[in-house]
């Protein structure tokens, strides 16, 4: 256990090198300068900016410079917003953007699993058909859509929740559910899937001779085994989550990260579309660790320093 | 259930009378009760058993129609602007309406629909081509080559998809062409994944020996041998590549990053038509909305179906 865990350490630490390479050199690969642009500098000024910006130095060394800034977890200044430093933004969005995660990824594995259980339950019957649709539908619309419907028809025309930024719970509501729709498909179709597998095995069948009721063979023994491959997905959908709030916090107006990122991307600020960069895949690959961790815990058939052959 | 009568000795007993000749005509063992029926046949009857299968796979042929005939058949071109006409609602002259600059709804949809289908097109079949290739080799050469081999598509595997996505849209510049790049650069993992897996199961089954004695080369082995086992799961999973890219797509263009103006993508219109549904012009959101949605989930059904039509485990 110790070993295999210290070995993943390793592989994140190469894969997140490998990240912020891929990243600082994509950046720099963009001719010219953040500053020549539409501003009226000096020639003088100009070179100060670059000097103090550290871009008049060979690429190479900047790379270095970058990675030792990153090392004391720096990520260095925002270049349009000079008085900002890119951990400003994160320090100020992060906290936000995993509030609206956490919620509605909250909203996507609770509703995914009763729909998911329901369905397998009542296994080709009309609750199944209902729970199936709905759950493709979930997957076919794209989140953004999904926000504008509940937008236009949640808070425009019924007037029941304000139409967008973040303030109260109130708030919260419309984005968490948009950004859950899509993952809580994917969960209620697994769920589904890997509810009907066990409900067909013998030990479920020896329980329902006992003259269990449906409720507890459920809760008690089919959960358990059931769960696990939702619990696999769940890296992923992070991920998902993740990049599907750039779009929701652009739509309903939320200071978050993403906010910061889609900016940053607008404005070609480098060191933000680096620093967040680098902050969302450290901390994706932090999730996938944790996910596969977790797994191993639970489903005492996984060896964890046996895994990958 | 009746059990045969026991002797005293406790074995089953067999009555004398049940040991009599067959007739002559049950020694016709050339005979086949059924015509043999071939994989892609079986498959295609089960798939046609799927209603909601069969539904997604005829509203994609009406979509790729229209896609074809659409722009043809209207009137109106994509990029013909009437500023006098802006924002009027679906009518006999314009059937989806215009947007703010008097251009043609139907026409835009259709030409989206062109955009956005070959887009999600041609990251299937480049996934295809580099997945099948990658997956292949690996698979196939094993050891040391494949170990190497997965050890970088693990490292890519661990990037974040749409994340790297956006950055190579950022460093390349939006455009039609750039987008496919950005897709297929971080999507063919997946396919050369399942391609490897697919061809480390095939290739001592004995058919693939059979071939190899008779000196057939590791192309020819491939082509031959490997690939047509394999064809069933690569369907299903460019059938799913399709709607990513095509989500894919429409994201970057809300992001600002895809196709640019005037050129339009589903993707680029939805994005257009969101501050347009305040002022109650839904019908400029409606049908790019519609549309993608609907595209997403008739190739989403159509692979799930695909999924349970291929699967040789299911076969009865």
């Amino acid at each position: 256990m110790a070993k295999y865990v210290a070995n993943r350490l390793f592989a994140m630490l190469i894969t997140l090198w490998i990240i912020v390479t891929i990243t600082f050199f994509l950046m720099h690969a963009i001719p010219g300068s953040p500053f020549n642009q539409e501003r009226n500098t000096s020639e003088a000024v100009q070179r100060n900016l670059e000097a103090h910006y550290h871009l008049n130095e060979p690429v190479f060394v900047q790379y270095f410079i970058y990675l030792k800034s990153l090392a004391t977890l720096d990520f260095g200044p925002s270049i349009k917003q000079s008085s900002t430093s890119v951990n400003e933004m994160i320090g100020r969005g992060f906290p936000v953007s995993a509030e609206l995660g956490m919620l509605s990824l909250a909203i996507a594995v609770i509703s995914g699993v009763i729909l998911g259980i329901f369905a397998a339950l009542k296994h080709n019957g009309t609750i199944d058909y209902i729970a199936m649709t709905f759950a493709v539908i979930g997957i076919s619309v794209p989140n953004f859509i999904m926000a504008t419907l509940l937008i236009q028809q949640l808070a425009v025309n019924w007037e029941i929740f304000p139409v967008a930024t973040w303030s109260s719970p109130m708030h919260m509501v419309l984005p968490a559910v948009a950004l859950a729709t899509g993952p809580m498909a994917i969960i209620a179709r697994l769920t589904r899937s890997s509810m009907i597998e066990v409900l067909n095995q013998d030990y479920i069948l020896t329980a329902k001779a006992k003259g269990m009721s449906t409720y507890q063979i459920v809760i008690k023994h089919a959960m358990r085994n059931a769960l696990l491959p939702v619990i696999t997905i769940l890296g992923t959908l992070v991920a998902g989550v993740l990049t599907g709030s750039f779009v929701i916090e652009k739509i309903f107006a939320i200071p978050g990260m993403g906010k910061y990122f889609i900016n940053g991307i607008n404005d070609r600020d480098y060191p933000v579309i680096m620093g967040t960069t680098v902050f969302y895949s450290a901390f994706l690959i932090m999730m996938l660790f944790i996910v596969d961790i977790a797994y191993g815990i639970l489903d005492p058939r996984i060896k964890l320093h046996k895994r990958g052959n | 259930m009746s059990l045969p009568e026991k002797t005293n000795k406790g074995t089953p007993y067999t009555p004398d009378d049940l040991f009599v000749p067959l007739e002559n005509s049950s020694y016709n063992v050339d005979h086949i009760a059924k015509p043999s029926v071939s994989y892609w046949k079986d498959a295609w009857i089960r798939l046609r058993q799927n209603k909601l299968s069969m539904a997604g796979l005829i509203v994609l042929i009406l979509l790729i129609l229209m896609a074809v005939f659409g722009p043809i058949i209207s009137p109106y071109s994509y990029d013909h602007q009437v500023l006098t006409n802006g924002n009027q609602a679906p009518s006999s002259e314009h059937w989806f309406g215009t947007d703010n600059l008097g251009r043609d709804m139907f026409t835009r949809t259709w030409n989206g629909a062109r955009i956005s289908l070959f887009v999600g097109f041609m990251a299937a079949f480049i996934d295809f081509i580099i997945g099948v290739a990658y997956g292949g080799f690996s698979g196939y050469k094993g050891g040391r080559v494949d170990n190497f081999m997965m050890r970088i598509i693990e490292i890519l595997y661990g990037l974040p998809y749409l994340l790297m996505v956006i950055l190579l849209m950022v460093v390349m510049g939006p455009g039609l062409f750039t987008i496919i790049v950005a897709l297929t650069v971080t999507g063919w993992v997946g396919m050369a994944r399942i391609v490897r897996g697919q061809v480390l199961q095939l290739k001592n089954s004995e058919h693939v020996l059979a071939s190899r004695t008779f000196g057939a080369s590791a192309g020819r082995v491939i082509r031959k041998n490997l690939l047509p086992n394999t064809m069933g799961p690569i369907i299903v999973q460019m059938t799913l590549t399709v709607p990513t890219a095509i989500f894919a797509e429409a994201f970057l263009s809300f992001l600002g990053l895809g196709v640019q103006a005037p050129i339009a993508s589903w993707g680029v219109m939805a994005n257009d038509g969101l501050s347009a549904i305040l002022s109650g012009h839904w019908w400029r959101l409606f049908f790019p909305a519609f549309f993608i949605s609907l595209t997403m989930f008739a190739f989403n059904v159509l692979g799930d179906g695909l999924q349970d039509a291929l699967d040789p485990k299911l076969r009865k």
